[in-house]
């Protein structure tokens, strides 16, 4: 009987087994078939050391020589006729079939080994098959893991690890890590450490319990365990454990074994990632690394010098001090190194470690005249010498040109390096062309006129197949616009455009359009380029471009009429492309006549000639049609009413086409027709007043509060505070016309149903204001950021009625601190329908941050409400109210809170510790939060409620995460 | 009448604190990950800190814009800032934009001649059935999303050692239940 690992029955100690168990049987083979088996089915048996018999009963027959011994678990999951070949022994036999009758009552024995699991998992057909057969496993390792049993722990970790990659929780396998961590031999060890860096991050607190096992380890003498340990803490320290630990790693960097040094060096980089603090201890030891003969201590050594770079200046200036001349010697050994085929990649000695030491280099070179002289021959041995011709060769003098552009390199260095870019741009493969794209933006900025003789060639890769390619090639095209080349390339990108692929067009149409709006030197251009892309690719044109193109044409007067006729004609070929129709309808309800009545022909226009009806045919079109949007289908129903009044002959078919609307399933339509409707029939008198023509949009304005906008997603509070104010300002002197009778309806309308906007809220924000504004209609504001209802209510020219702009502006007041970090478009609407009554006037300095419930179960609800002195942004007093929700009174209640690190928090006595049944008392208590780190990070706390209810203690805990931004 | 723990208040610290860090501890290689043609994740490994739930949507998505990709294209994808650099069977390493996607090319080689030459000929179902040995080897060249060692044979050298290590442990723990078994 040679078991070749133990079985429980040979269990030494702990409680005693089952009956059972104690009588399991072992079969054993000569330990010399063992030694046959494939490697690593020899390595599997480690782990899944029960004899190999899969599910289905017969061995695989891989495996069956290594059927080394038979323990009761795969017992328990093999038919019994199957067993029957196994039990050779005979006098065994009976034994062995009551207990496998015993163990078949048990279904939760952790049988199988880890190869049957993965084969059981992939012979699942489906989805539900599978997860039937993971939970089963675990509820067996569950039950293994409450019974403490140790023979298996290193196969269930194991099996838990194949689960956890497949995506189902297993958190309850943390502890077992660190029971395999603690156990002495090495084998446990290294699944344990395994297991714990995949099963566990670094956020888990569970990881603290291991940073003694860690420390122990730390100092052994055997190397492989150290090694363990320092993989383990590099790949998945704390800030807490660096600190700990750190003295250990440094030690280790000493130590004469290369393993351990290497490993210690790389566990330090991360030491110090997480901990810049600590970077000066371990300045010298990694300096002394760089003077190292094996590879893989240099590598790790000259990494750990290039992070410490990156966290402290006084770490760069010492390295530059002491090893420039060394790093540049090691840069010329291992590039003019004979051939070593144990570093030996295509012909080239260690690209690794060449890659890492011109990493190192650009660190140190980076400002500094005097490094960069003295590495710049060996950047140019190493930038003309090496092959192109293989990746590796390829990928160092991809890392020497960005230090060489990364330096202040003579500019006969610099030639060189972009020599070496236009080479790559050139090459046939795929990933080179990659490289040489990105790699010339950063040129860009160092030499543009060099960048700029590739142009052709990058303009090709625009149209590349490859859509890393094409994007990074669109990138570079945009950086090389400038004014003497924005026409041909504009045109190439937009003929470009006509055949790109549907996903390419949304970046190439957005690029285009930032081309052609930043480089206009003339309207005419501008616009004819603008209807290019629009008729293009009109659907993936973003608001605020059609937008800034309507507020264009609406200060080009001499241009109005050639637009409109543009327009008509490009509609007539691409009416499928919104954005375009949307432009085209806006245009002909406002310059219908000049469509018609071809006024200011420009030279190069063709003649034409357009009817009224055919003015009203496209809008009926775009009305009517079933795959327009509302919102396009909105601005058809204004712009008809424009032309009732304007084109008299036909007022009456329009009323029809309006009437047809009043029926509409589209609430939005519906009641726009209904208005217009009564506007005709009953209001004739002022219709040609209330349908005017649009006032000019101001255009200086309307680019400010784009420019504003786009940037108020950085800085919201900033961009919005002077606006607000702004507004505030222009109300007093606000309405300059009497409100028109029928238009109040249809303003409560829009300050009810206002749409979502479809860009950011902060647009939306910006909108708002925007009524704000125009109440005096000579700013009036232009149509902006998605809010089509609201422009189209302008487009009528009225001026906003007198009660809903305080409205506007206490909404905004309300909203203003909560604007900080990216506000969702669910909460400027919540503050829309309630806002905060709290009536504080606009402009007053005090940010009002609403209440909140802070936690809130069957049983409790607890609210917060914030108050803060203005001097002291980042102390909150926050005034808690506890409101029992049992129907049982508590006795003795307790709040506790725990907070991060860089929080204080003082409690204050509570007002009692006595709470009445159903709401029918509350407690108050005030905290007092100081967020050392205000306006960075986000304030959150934990809390526990500790009471009696009846004598009996309860508790409940929570986590608060939902504090107003800005504490 | 209200009690603070200070010791609780750190643990709770460092659970928090490490979960805003996100974008502060930046390795060179974020995390790499080996997904089959079928879009089956074999092997994760993440060296910058990413919760259990991003790192499911990082799997599908990534594996829905890589696999989509014909072949000759060339072996970079942008993906939410960064770049993923993938090769031979999907292994995806995740990098920052401005670092060297060649050499991370030749780091997913390193590592799957590594595997090759430890498994002769790796194929999908040893990686699959001996997933730990990947993880194994995987520990051997990268620590700290830092590359570790460029020797192959060094590489081996300490894996087989560390091999070698268990069996003689399973022996020797082979033989003392040998010996308890005769005692019985």
């Amino acid at each position: 009987m040679i078991p070749d690992r133990p079985v429980r029955s040979c269990r030494p100690a702990g409680p005693a087994p089952e009956p059972c168990r104690s009588t399991a049987c072992v079969f054993a083979i000569p330990p010399t078939e063992k030694r046959e088996t494939p490697r690593h089915n020899k390595i599997a048996r480690w782990l899944g050391s029960n004899p190999p018999i899969s599910p289905h009963g017969l061995p695989p027959s891989s495996d069956r020589d290594s059927l080394a011994q038979i323990s009761i678990f795969a017992l328990a999951s093999s038919p019994f006729g199957d067993l029957a070949s196994l039990a050779r022994s005979g006098a065994q036999g009976r034994a062995l079939e009551d207990l496998a009758a015993a163990l078949a009552m048990n279904p939760f024995s952790s049988g199988t080994r880890l190869r049957d699991m993965i084969r059981a998992i992939r012979a699942c057909k489906t989805a539900a098959e599978e997860r039937a057969v993971v939970r089963k496993e675990c509820a067996a390792i569950r039950s293994a893991i409450s019974e403490n049993d140790q023979d298996y722990r290193h196969r269930n970790i194991a099996k838990l690890m194949f689960i956890h990659m497949l995506g189902y929780p297993t958190h309850f396998g943390q502890m077992e890590c660190l029971k395999l961590i603690a156990a002495s031999g090495f084998p446990e060890k290294r699944i344990g450490y395994l297991g714990l860096m995949l099963l566990l991050d670094e956020r888990q607190e569970v990881l603290m319990l291991v940073t003694n096992s860690l420390k122990q380890d730390l100092n052994l003498s055997n190397q492989y365990i150290v090694g363990l340990a320092l993989c383990a803490l590099g790949n998945i320290c704390s800030a807490e454990m660096a600190r700990d630990l750190a003295p250990e790693v440094e030690r280790l960097l000493l130590t004469r074994d290369p393993n351990i040094k290497k490993k210690a060096a790389l566990c330090s980089i991360r030491i110090i990632r997480k901990v810049p603090d600590l970077a000066e201890n371990f300045l010298s030891p990694a300096a002394s690394l760089l003077k190292e003969k094996h590879h893989g201590v240099l590598i790790a050594g000259v990494q750990l010098c290039t992070d410490l770079c990156k966290v402290s200046a006084d770490a760069s200036n010492y390295l530059r001090k002491n090893c420039t001349e060394g790093l540049v010697r090691l840069l010329r050994d291992v590039s003019n190194s004979p051939y070593a085929p144990e570093y030996d990649i295509a012909g080239i000695t260690d690209p690794f470690l060449h890659i890492r030491l011109l990493r190192l280099m650009r660190m140190l070179g980076q400002g500094d005249s005097d490094t960069s002289e003295y590495i710049n021959d060996i950047l140019a041995q190493v930038a003309s010498k090496t092959e192109s011709n293989k990746n590796a060769g390829n990928a160092i003098l991809y890392e020497c040109v960005e230090t060489i552009m990364g330096i202040e390199a003579t500019s006969g260095l610099r030639v060189l390096a972009i020599n070496i870019l236009g080479r790559f741009l050139s090459n046939r493969d795929n990933n080179i062309r990659y490289v040489a794209l990105n790699m010339l933006m950063k040129a860009v900025a160092v030499d543009s006129q060099a960048v700029q003789r590739h142009r052709t060639t990058i303009l090709e890769c625009v149209k590349d197949s490859d859509a890393s390619i094409r994007k990074r090639a669109l990138e570079l095209v945009f950086l090389l616009v400038n004014d003497t080349n924005v026409k041909p390339l504009t045109k190439e990108l937009i003929d470009y455009l006509e055949v790109s692929d549907q996903d390419f067009k949304g970046d190439l149409t957005a690029k285009i359009c930032l081309i052609v709006e930043k480089f206009s030197q003339e309207k005419k251009w501008y616009i004819d380029q603008m209807f290019k892309v629009l008729s293009l690719g009109g659907n993936f044109v973003k608001d605020d471009v059609w937008h800034a193109l309507i507020v264009a044409i609406s200060n080009a007067p001499d241009l109005q009429g050639y637009s409109v006729r543009s327009l008509y004609k490009a509609f007539q070929t691409s009416s499928e492309q919104v954005c375009l129709v949307r432009v085209t309808v806006w245009c002909i309800g406002e310059y219908g006549e000049m469509l018609v009545n071809n006024v200011g022909v420009l030279e190069v226009e063709e003649p034409m000639t357009v009817t009224e009806s055919d003015a009203v045919d496209v809008l009926e079109a775009c009305l009517t049609r079933y795959s327009s949007d509302i919102a396009t289908r909105s601005m058809s129903l204004i712009a008809l009413l424009k032309l009732s009044s304007r084109f008299p002959p036909t007022s009456e078919r329009i009323k029809d086409i309006i009437t047809v609307h009043k029926g509409s399933v589209a609430l939005e339509l519906q009641q726009r027709a209904i208005e217009f409707n009564s506007i005709i029939q009953r209001h004739q008198n002022i219709k040609s007043s209330l349908v005017e023509r649009m006032p000019v949009l101001d255009e200086s304005a309307y680019i400010g509060k784009r420019t504003s906008s786009s940037q108020a997603n950085i800085v919201a509070d900033k961009s919005s505070q002077p606006s607000s104010t702004a507004t505030t300002l222009k109300f007093p002197n606000g309405v300059a016309k009497p409100p028109a009778a029928p238009l109040v309806d249809l303003l409560d309308l829009s300050a009810d149903d206002t749409p979502v906007p479809s860009s950011t809220s902060n647009d939306f924000l910006h909108d708002l204001l925007g009524i704000g504004l125009t109440n005096s209609p000579s700013s009036g504001t232009a149509p902006s950021g998605g809010t089509d209802i609201l422009m189209d209510l302008l487009s009528i020219g009225t001026p906003v009625q007198n009660d809903t702009a305080p409205k506007v502006v206490s909404s905004n007041q309300g909203f203003a601190p909560t604007t900080k970090p990216a506000p969702t478009t669910s909460q400027v609407m919540d503050l829309l329908d309630g806002l905060p009554s709290n009536g504080s006037l606009p402009g007053s300095q005090t940010p009002v941050y609403p209440s909140i419930t802070a936690f809130e179960s069957s049983t409790l609800r607890i609210m917060f409400s914030f108050t803060k002195q203005p001097e002291k942004p980042h102390v909150t007093e926050i005034h808690v109210t506890f409101v029992n929700l049992s129907s049982e009174a508590y006795t003795d209640f307790v709040f506790q809170a725990a907070v991060p690190k860089f929080v204080q928090l003082h409690l204050d006595p509570a007002s009692s510790n006595q709470l009445a049944a159903s709401g029918n008392g509350t407690i108050t208590q005030t905290l007092t939060v100081t967020n050392s780190q205000h306006g960075q990070k986000a304030l959150a706390m934990r809390v526990r409620m500790v009471y009696k209810v009846n004598n009996q203690d309860k508790s409940e805990q929570g986590q608060i995460n939902n504090f107003p931004p800005g504490l | 009448m209200v009690r603070l723990y200070p010791n609780r208040c750190q643990l709770v610290g460092s659970a928090f604190i490490s979960g805003f860090l996100i974008s502060l501890v930046r390795s060179f290689i974020h995390f790499v990950i080996l997904i089959s043609r079928q879009g089956k994740v074999r092997l994760t490994k993440w060296y910058s800190p990413y919760q259990q739930k991003e790192r499911s949507t990082v799997i599908r998505e990534l594996s829905g814009l890589i696999l989509t990709r014909g072949p000759k294209l060339c072996n970079f994808v942008e993906w939410k800032g960064f770049k993923v650099v993938y090769a031979s069977l999907y292994f995806c390493i995740c990098i920052d934009p401005d670092d060297n996607e060649l050499e991370i090319l030749e780091i997913i080689h390193h590592f799957v001649e590594i595997l090759d030459r430890y498994f002769g000929s790796v194929c999908e179902l040893d990686l699959i059935f001996n997933f730990h040995k990947a993880y194994y080897i995987l520990d051997e060249i990268l620590i700290a999303g830092e590359l570790q060692e460029s020797s192959k044979k060094t590489v081996a050298r300490l894996i087989a050692a560390q091999d070698s290590l268990v069996e003689t442990a399973k022996e020797e723990t082979g033989s003392i239940s040998n010996m308890i078994s005769q005692a019985m």
